[in-house]
């Protein structure tokens, strides 16, 4: 298989999936033209992340990741929400095939960007360096051998 | 329900593929090359084989040389008319933009040993233009080589007539038939091809074996070396039951060509129109110079990949040229040359058909796809701005 069980559980039973009417922040990250994009909202209650939707155009794994991204930080307070790593959604997810790693980047991004948004709305100042992801662009020549 | 409609990438092999197979599996196992009985029972299946395969496209036997697939017949076709080219000094290859990866490949690797390579343009509609093929032509063109039938969109090539032009300006042509030999009918005299591609699994026959037409007049050059089997031009000792299997097979699809034409084309039919209802859809490629069974569509505002996993998920196995599924991060090629953009060809879906499925099975797959289709985009952002006018529609 691809996809381990739980990926597929994430993929088939997307946690969180919607959209967000009120939200505090909103991120967007990928692209159309490389296939993926993700959209994560935020509500921030207290400084919690009190709770998070998300919408995904892309493969299985990129709707699996932001799926359960989305439940690693509900709950969470925002600098802990910062911290979650690709890595820490990848071993969630009990691993990703390797072409697939980079759905786990956008996961990391979309949910830093919706905090981003969080902040600029809000006036809160912060570290650029934090997300400075944000214009990054795919390769777009890719020799193969 | 399990419904396989994934026949372009391969087929199941044919009882009758199967019953041919056995005794050269379980009982005659002589190399061919031997001269005993065992051995020369061997060689008398592989001849008969040859007959059947040569019969089949309207070629005569010692114009059939067997191979591991539809990729080595590809390569060494391509490496023959690169070879031919140069000695006469003509070192410029036409063939297209949409060409299968076994062939642009080898082509890239010509490139670096000092070969032009002019890949023609396909259009809209996925036709090789005659005109272009006219105007690519140099003084130093020594090889063109056009794909009869596309394996991701199904569109049939002009093939008769650039075979006519190339007989006539004196240039070698290949055509890489693996999707068109079985299903429509394939004639190398009436094409005027001078190398001809197949492929056994494409028409219920095993897979690992193929062959190539090679017309008599054109020397074949060897690109596996080694022992003298295949009139010493493609070494190893033969896949004895393969081969056999693959002429049952291919004499099977042509017995039965017409008849299961009609049926595909009306399952075919119905898809196309039921599928055309979704909003924002469109088919791809020319449908009257086409396959009767393929069947390729985009659905803007998704990605294909998940769309393949939800569909599995409800019994039908299909496929995408959606870059998720190519393992890069571009959509198909084939797609691409069509002019469609990135974020539309990441939504495509191919389903081929065969005789062995029913009207039953098409009726289901228009029921299953629209929901498909539908909950995928209810969860897309793409979609989202699509709807709300942020984003332009684009079919
Ligand atoms: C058009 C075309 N050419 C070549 C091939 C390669 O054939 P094979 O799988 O036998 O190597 C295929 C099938 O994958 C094909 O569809």
């Amino acid at each position: 298989m691809l996809y381990s069980q739980l990926v597929m559980d994430h993929f088939q039973n997307p946690r969180n999936v919607g959209k967000m009417e009120d939200a505090d922040g909103i991120g967007e990250v990928g692209n159309a033209k490389c296939g993926d994009i993700m959209k994560m909202y935020i509500k921030v209650e207290d400084g919690k992340i009190s709770d998070v939707k998300f919408n995904t155009f892309g493969c299985g794994s990129a709707i699996a990741t932001s799926s359960i991204a989305t439940e690693m930080i509900k709950g969470k307070t925002i600098p802990e929400a910062l911290r979650l790593s690709n890595q820490a959604v990848v071993e969630a997810l009990g691993g990703l095939p390797a072409h697939k790693i980079h759905c786990s980047v956008l996961a990391e991004e979309a949910v830093k960007a919706a905090v981003k948004d969080y902040y600029d709305r809000h006036g809160i100042s912060y570290d650029e360096k934090l997300f400075r992801f944000c214009d990054h662009e795919h390769d777009e020549n890719e020799e193969d051998n | 329900m399990k419904i396989y409609v994934d026949n372009a990438a391969t087929t199941k092999m044919s009882q009758r593929a199967i019953q041919a197979m056995m005794p050269y599996l379980d009982g005659v196992y002589g190399n061919p090359s031997s001269l005993h009985t065992y051995g020369q029972e061997a060689a008398e299946a592989l001849e008969n084989a040859r007959e059947a395969v040569a019969k089949a496209i309207g070629a005569e036997a010692n114009e059939i040389y067997f191979t591991s697939g539809g990729t080595e017949a590809d390569n060494q076709a391509i490496l023959t008319g690169a070879i031919l080219g140069e000695r006469k000094g003509k070192k410029h290859i036409i063939s297209s933009k949409f060409e299968h990866h076994a062939v642009l490949n080898t082509l890239k690797q010509l490139e670096k040993q000092g070969f032009t390579v002019t890949l023609l343009e396909v259009y809209e509609n996925g036709l090789v233009r005659l005109e272009d093929v006219k105007q690519a032509i140099r003084e130093d063109t020594g090889f063109v080589t056009i794909m009869m039938a596309n394996n991701e969109i199904g569109t049939i090539q002009p093939i008769r007539e650039i075979g006519a032009l190339c007989r006539e300006r004196g240039i070698l042509f290949h055509t890489d038939a693996v999707q068109a030999v079985g299903h429509i009918p394939v004639d190398v005299k009436k094409l005027k091809v001078d190398l001809l591609s197949l492929s056994g699994h494409k028409f219920h026959g095993p897979k690992g074996v193929g062959a190539l037409y090679v017309r008599k007049s054109v020397p074949l050059q060897k690109f596996i070396t080694g022992g003298a089997q295949e009139r010493g031009k493609r070494a190893g000792t033969e896949n004895i039951p393969g081969i056999v299997a693959m002429a049952e097979a291919l004499q099977e699809s042509i017995e039965n060509l017409s008849e299961s034409q009609n049926h595909i084309l009306s399952m075919r039919d119905r898809l196309i129109e039921k599928l055309r209802e979704i909003p924002h859809s469109k088919v791809n490629g020319d449908l009257q110079y086409h396959l009767p069974g393929t069947v390729n569509m985009c659905f803007e505002g998704i990605e294909g990949e998940s769309m393949l996993l939800l569909l599995d998920a409800k019994g039908i196995a299909a496929s995408s040229g959606s870059a998720c599924t190519s393992g890069s991060l571009d959509p198909s090629h084939v797609l691409l040359a069509l002019g469609l953009p990135h974020e539309v060809a990441h939504g495509s879906l191919r389903l081929s058909l065969d005789a062995a499925n029913t009207q039953e099975e098409v009726t289901y797959i228009c029921e299953v796809l629209p929901e498909v289709v539908a909950y995928l985009r209810s969860i897309s952002p793409v979609w989202e701005e699509l709807e709300k006018g942020e984003r332009k529609h684009v079919i």
